[in-house]
């Protein structure tokens, strides 16, 4: 398998194209020759846009889609493998250059396989077709009675190789949806836990990082951040960087400020001497009524997500009521790595660097805001830190465009420092949830409504930092077509349970407070902390096994078959919560949660053992188990790998991550403001994967972070009796519940 | 005024030509060097990914000035082994298959070298305490466990 990073700076230069290709172990491969006249389409019909193979048999997959650290780069390439019947090691991959790759919409909602990697299934599935169909009339063989061995096609005693046939050549041939695929129970590279190529690498310090790339001539810029979020920037004082060595140029446009210097200790110095002033700006609210102001925020549309039967008469006739409140912090991608892109502009062609998760996207963003035509910006792919969602890879690359146009175009590359990172990549949006529900007499749920309060579209490109700073107009951003379901954050907030009467509303709002763009299962993860957490409190209410509770609301098979093997692991005895015997001062507690992601179809459920010390606040997680049912499985290993990672992440945001703000400005600015869960607080996890071979393959990673607050919220009532209904689970709200309930002993019926 | 020092990386003695003799070896090993392996992460000594061996000692490159680590060795990430012939602390996070995007493991896989060199067969509980200074983004930390146990076994 083979990795490469193009380094095309001379494409539009020199007219000619060149592609410099990295294996993962920095051994120099043959470069790929192109010429701008035949330039490579990137259209996502065509199997060329996806699939080309070189004069030695070479395969070369474009993915649009990128690893942002996930593994996507092997199980993309074992799916080309497997269709294509050539081995691993003959297929490399480029991602997310574009001049290359299709644009395939931003990598996002864990839906690169199922997307994207289904649609490079289709391109090499067709390029197959047409290989055996060429194979079988230059050799005079029926295509039935042809074969494929890595690459070379057999037919009685003779063979042809893909390299004889199309070698270095195009297909020129439109994707066809609906050709023929291999049967799943003929592979021999999908569905095997092949391990990750990039890691050796990466574990000796080889692996070429975003934050590791360098061109010739490159310079280093750092931006200087406004003290407040609207501030204006009044006066800049260059002489109080006299003598700060190799300092090139301080560069202002409007409320954009930086520095670029020939040395990154020179460009950091700068920006820590560099006296300028702010004006004084209070525009955020006030963090202690966070929640009045979500709740106050004008709301531009309502979208109902399940209406089932009437709920509003159902619960004005129902005798017992239960209502609750849920509300989920602001959160920070928090990368370790923080973004960094490089960026130089040769004769008006920007090409740019950086480990976006959407270069097409970032392309038509940095023509915007530089003002010049699409076709003269250049955006390639490197794989940087993980990233989580749309992070500050966008805005440092915004930040180093404007740099290097500022320096006549030479090369400047720009890394954020932890401050920036924390201060200025786009947050998790806080959510609010209200849930009631109606009981009847018999102890049987009549009817469930619920509220959320989310931001609006999510799927709508947030704008460059860079770009708002130095007050660029903003310039629509046409996106060939939406990608992606824009119900993507509200959709989970039905229920997957069958009461009689059901309405669940989703408040799409006008506003929230920092430039938001979703953190890890956006809005599913939410939604599923509030659903599974009343469904647990129901539960209770009604005196019933969670578990039980939740199969006999339950009609979906596939749901029901994953719940029956999630309490087999996890050894699940039946009881109601919470337990009886909870007067010592550490309490055990086990709570569950489940979830079917949306869009896709992938089911999970977790049971989540937990202890609670009563004196103070703290809980640990001992273990979770974690069911997992994703259809047909490409790397066994590498879901596990995401599953353990989405557990692991979202724990830390459940117990311990919260932003913190004044009126101005963020205030947690590294990790000891905004703690992260650490080794000695991690849990185990123990995973049993349902595969389902012969199934579509949806969603691994996301989904699973979605159980994860519910499980542990619920397992804490099991162990006290108290709710906990708002993330993070720091000690001090845990000991806020147990103060409140010992006041209010029971809900009242 | 250019200063030249004179450091011990890897086994080479190398010269590097830097500003300020005060600036953080973790940028002349980055640039001057261009070694990938200790990485910035957070500059403030919180995240262990630009740790390095000084004198096998474990340091945070981001705190440590250059001229502090003039006429010490340095050792960082592609010191220890290289992909073809990785260290058997390397090749267990290989073995194990611990990393997601790894920008992380130069720290844990520093960290842990340091700690095999003095204890054998550490327990989960010291694994845990030897990197709880080391984060983690995308929650690798029990793969990273694995691979240091399976290392320690190796030893
Ligand atoms: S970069 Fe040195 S500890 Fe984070
Ligand atoms: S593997 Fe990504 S930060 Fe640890």
């Amino acid at each position: 398998m083979l990795d490469f990073v193009s380094t095309r700076r001379d494409v539009l230069r020199t007219g000619g194209a060149l592609v410099v290709a990295f294996t993962f172990a920095d051994a120099a491969l043959p470069a790929l020759a192109e010429s701008s006249s035949s330039r490579k389409t990137v259209e996502s019909d065509e199997v060329d846009g996806f699939l080309s193979i070189d004069a030695d048999g070479r395969v070369t997959v474009y993915s649009g889609k990128v690893d942002l650290g996930t593994g996507l780069r092997t199980a993309l390439t074992q799916i080309a493998a497997e269709e294509l019947d050539v081995s691993l090691d003959r297929v490399g991959l480029i991602q997310g250059d574009t001049e290359l790759t299709p644009d395939q919409g931003p990598t996002w909602a864990s839906l690169s396989i199922q997307i994207g990697g289904m649609r490079i299934r289709q391109a090499a599935a067709t390029a197959r077709k047409a290989l055996v169909e060429m194979a079988a009339a230059r050799l005079g063989v029926l295509a039935t009675e042809l074969r494929i061995e890595d690459g070379l096609i057999k037919g009685g005693d003779k063979s042809i190789s893909y390299a004889e046939l199309v070698g270095g050549g195009s297909f020129s041939l439109k994707i066809d949806k609906d050709v023929p695929v291999k049967d799943p129970t003929s592979y021999t590279i999908a569905g095997k836990s092949v391990p990750r190529l990039d890691i050796p690498s990466k574990v000796t310090g080889r692996f070429t990082y975003m934050q590791d790339f360098r061109i010739e001539g490159m310079l280093h810029g750092r931006v200087i951040r406004p003290l407040a979020i609207g501030a204006r920037l009044e006066s800049v004082d260059e002489t109080s960087l006299n003598g700060i060595p190799g300092l090139i140029k301080v560069v202002r446009e409007g409320n954009f400020l930086g520095v670029v210097a020939t040395t990154e200790w020179g460009a950091i110095q700068a920006t820590r001497k560099l006296k300028a002033t702010w004006s004084n700006w209070e525009g955020l609210p006030e963090q202690a009524r966070l929640w009045d102001y979500v709740r106050a925020t004008k709301i531009n549309s309502d979208k109902v997500t399940a209406n089932v039967g009437d709920s509003t008469k159902a619960l004005r006739d129902a005798p017992k009521h239960i209502s609750a409140t849920y509300d989920f912090a602001i959160h920070t991608h928090g990368s370790i790595g923080p973004s960094c892109a490089v960026v130089e502009i040769n004769q008006g062609k920007i090409t740019c660097w950086s480990a976006s998760q959407g270069t097409h996207r970032l392309r038509r963003q940095l023509a915007a805001m530089m003002d010049v035509p699409l076709d003269n910006v250049h955006c390639l792919f490197i794989e940087g830190s993980g990233c989580y969602g749309r992070n500050g890879h966008e805005d440092a690359a915004g930040d180093a465009a404007l740099l290097s146009r500022a320096v006549g175009g030479k090369p400047v590359r720009v890394q954020w420092m932890r401050a920036d990172e924390h201060g200025w990549d786009p947050k998790g949006p806080p959510i609010l949830v209200d849930l009631r529900a109606g009981v009847n007499d018999e102890g049987g749920i009549i009817a469930w409504e619920s509220e959320f309060f989310v931001p609006g579209d999510g799927l709508a490109p947030m704008s460059l930092v860079a770009a708002t700073l130095a007050a660029v107009p903003p310039t629509p951003i046409t996106e060939p077509y939406r990608y992606g379901n824009p119900d993507i954050m509200t959709t989970n907030s039905a229920i997957p349970y069958t009461f009689p009467n059901i309405k669940t509303v989703a408040h799409l709002l006008a506003e929230t407070p920092f430039r938001w763009s979703w953190v890890r299962s956006p809005g599913r993860l939410q939604n599923a902390f509030a659903n599974e957490c009343f469904v647990d409190e129901l539960a209770a209410f009604v005196g019933a096994d969670p578990l039980d509770f939740r199969l006999s609301h339950l009609n979906d098979p596939r749901g029901a078959e994953l719940l029956r093997r999630l309490a087999s692991l996890a050894k699940w005895e039946q009881r109601r919560s919470p337990r009886k015997s909870h007067q010592n001062d550490v309490v055990a507690g086990r709570g569950i949660s489940y979830a079917k992601d949306f869009p896709s179809p992938t089911y999970v459920g977790a049971v989540a053992d937990i202890e609670v010390d009563r004196r103070s606040g703290e809980i640990r997680v001992q273990r979770f188990f974690v069911v997992h049912d994703c259809g047909q499985v490409i790397n066994p290993d590498g879901v596990r790998n995401q599953i353990e990672g989405n557990i692991i992440q979202t724990l830390s945001r459940t117990l311990k991550e919260e932003l913190l703000f004044d009126r101005s400005a963020v205030t947690s600015l590294h990790w000891a403001t905004y703690p992260i869960l650490t080794f000695p607080e991690v849990p185990d996890v123990i995973i049993e994967l349902v595969d389902r071979p012969t199934a579509k393959p949806s969603g691994a990673g996301e989904p699973a972070a979605a159980v994860v607050p519910a499980a542990v919220s619920n397992a804490v009532f099991d162990a006290l009796g108290v709710r906990l209904r708002s993330v993070p689970f720091t000690p001090a709200k845990v000991l806020a519940a147990i103060e409140s309930s010992a006041r209010r002993p029971s809900r009242e019926l | 005024m250019p200063t030249s020092v004179s450091l011990d990386v890897n086994g080479r003695v190398v010269t590097v030509e830097v500003d300020d003799p005060g600036m953080p070896l973790l940028y002349a090993l980055r640039d001057n060097l261009q070694l990938k392996g200790p990485r910035f992460g957070c500059g403030l000594g919180q995240c262990g990914t630009c740790a390095v061996l000084l004198d096998d000692e474990p340091v945070l490159a981001c705190e440590i000035s250059l001229t502090k680590a003039a006429n010490k060795k340095v050792v960082t990430l592609e010191g220890l082994g290289s992909p073809e012939k990785p260290s058997p602390v390397q090749q267990a996070f290989i073995d194990e298959q611990a990393a997601q995007c790894g920008y992380c493991l130069n720290g844990m896989i520093i960290h842990a070298t340091a700690l095999l060199a003095k204890t054998m067969n550490p327990t989960i509980p010291e694994i845990k305490k030897a990197l709880a200074d080391d984060l983690c983004r995308c929650g690798t930390h029990l793969r990273i466990i694995r691979a240091v146990q399976r290392a320690a076994r190796r030893a």
